[in-house]
């Protein structure tokens, strides 16, 4: 069927199917053409499009955002419900501005976290899904243009999304103009100012706040900012409600306030399959690990969250549920949702201070406690791992954790010391094996955990 | 700089840059706070409404 006959047939037709259970956000086999992906949910569900068939379709998009308890999967977590709608009172309130009137959308897939591969992963299986999203909250919070930002280096993915922005245009399924926009490589560089920074024409490096975002971001318009993967699932909850969504969560519909849905978590490091697995939230790690084939060689812990994440022992971690909440009560995190597997052959205190200097190096060179803090712990760590730790060390380590908290334009001196913080917990005993034999001979294995661009020799 | 300004809120890290208190502003100290973000030669320092 043509897309044409395939929109002109789901305005008359029943109401789509949800998808039963999970997978939700990626169909397995090829990715859906723009015909198929109507003819399989439905078209686009905006506000105005004829209400024929009694297809679910949410009047409030924003409301059902907020009661199906839907939060951003990029890492901050924050409630997309009320992101949304303080951007569009913010849109009603100012009018326009310099010429502009409205607000801005920005789809964030830029994904700079190394150990993540879920975002290039749903703009390739399911892009028709995110560029949804991005149509239906523009709707929603009053947007006249839109941004999907990309990894730089995928340039036939960015020519693809771009060719399939142009066929939803001549079928009037964008509702704006979407335009792609490729990120450079550097971990704080997707972060959301940074992105903004960059769409105003400055350089990719986080802003300084007030004001955010949703005050002032894009072209000085209040602008909404959300990772692709959150923007899939506005896409589906539009479609088949708030409860739908809510149905798979940490316990089938979670009280209100509580954390709700399926989630995308990429699972690496020494798993017999690694790969991007989408999960009820509330799952158990081990659960996870299971599902990705189990460990495939001994295991010693696991790293929840990224590199703003945290270190949990293997065996200790397997029953920790796989949210947020769950996993920030045992001093790790959701983040953009990875789980990396240590092997018993890799030293923890080792690839902690190869990733401390990865993130130290990242810096933007914008704020003094990172430019300074963050090499200064970084050095600390890399003693403690490949010298013989002593207990001055360690108390400069752990002053270092406390002075770069906090004090930056962005979480990454935040997000290292937790990360660095975690590592002093669960590699303790590593910690005074080192102290009593020097290092471990596992310091010198290849490292696990990946770096781009870094290299040991800046280390050692 | 800033640290002698406003020693009640203000301290140094080990690089001279700014450490300061959770707590707001008294209202007593907003002047001398004004001073010591004026005076920051790095933009370090922000004074912002606690709401």
């Amino acid at each position: 069927m043509s897309t044409a006959g395939a929109i002109r047939a789901a305005g008359t037709a029943g109401r789509a199917l949800p998808p039963p259970g999970l997978p939700r956000l990626i169909p397995p086999g090829a990715p859906l053409h723009l015909g198929e992906h109507i003819q399989r949910y439905g078209p686009v569900p905006f506000r105005d499009a004829a209400g024929r068939g009694g297809r679910y379709r949410a009047a409030d998009l924003i409301a059902e955002a907020e009661r199906a308890g839907l939060t951003g999967r990029g890492g901050a977590g924050f409630p997309t419900g009320r992101k949304m709608r303080t951007v569009a009172e913010r849109g009603r309130r100012g009018g326009a501005l310099r010429g502009q009137p409205g607000t801005v959308v920005v789809a964030n897939g830029a994904e700079s976290e190394p150990a993540s591969a879920k975002d290039r992963l749903l703009l390739t299986r399911a892009p028709h899904l995110v560029l949804d999203g991005i149509a239906l909250a523009a709707e929603a919070v009053g947007a006249t243009r839109g941004y999907l930002s990309v990894h730089e280096g995928q340039d036939e993915l960015a020519l693809q999304l771009t060719a399939m922005i142009g066929e939803r245009d001549r079928y009037d399924q964008n509702r704006v103009p979407i335009r792609v926009v490729a990120v450079p490589g550097g971990y704080v560089a997707s972060q959301e100012t940074a992105v903004i920074s960059q769409l105003n024409g400055g350089a990719p490096k986080p802003a300084f706040v007030p004001p955010r975002p949703f005050e002032k971001g894009a072209h000085g318009r209040p602008t909404l900012v959300q990772n692709v993967e959150t923007l899939a699932h506005l896409a589906l909850i539009a479609r088949f409600g708030a409860d739908w969504f809510r149905a798979l969560g940490p316990a089938p519909w979670p009280p209100r306030g509580a954390a709700a849905g399926s989630a995308l978590i990429t699972v690496s490091g020494a798993v017999t399959r690694p790969g991007v697995y989408e999960i009820a939230l509330g799952m158990p790690v081990g659960e996870l690990i299971q599902r990705a084939g189990g460990p495939s060689e001994p295991p010693q812990a696991v790293l929840a969250g990224g590199y703003f994440g945290g270190w949990l022992p293997f065996f200790p971690a397997l029953d920790v549920p796989l949210s947020d909440a769950g996993l920030r009560a045992v001093g790790a995190a959701l983040g953009p949702g990875v789980l990396i597997v240590l092997p018993e052959s890799a030293c923890g205190l080792a690839e902690t201070a190869w990733i401390a200097g990865y993130l130290a190096g990242q810096s933007a060179g914008q704020c003094g406690p990172c430019v300074n803090g963050l090499p200064a712990l970084a050095g600390m760590i890399a003693r403690l791992a490949f010298g013989r730790p002593d207990r001055q060390t360690y108390d400069w380590a752990q002053d270092l954790l406390g002075l770069v908290a906090r004090r930056g334009a962005c979480h990454l001196p935040d997000g290292t010391a937790a990360f660095v913080a975690s590592s002093l917990r669960t590699f303790a005993d590593e910690l005074r094996a080192h102290s009593t034999a020097g290092p471990c001979a596992r310091v010198r294995r290849r490292p696990v955990l990946p770096a781009p661009g870094h290299s040991w020799d800046d280390l050692r | 700089m800033c640290a002698e300004l406003l020693p009640e809120l203000i301290a140094e890290d080990p690089w001279g840059y700014p450490i300061v208190a959770a707590a707001p502003v008294p209202d007593e100290l907003v002047p001398l706070a004004r001073r010591a973000v004026a005076a920051c030669p790095t933009l370090a320092l922000l004074l912002a409404d606690a709401d």
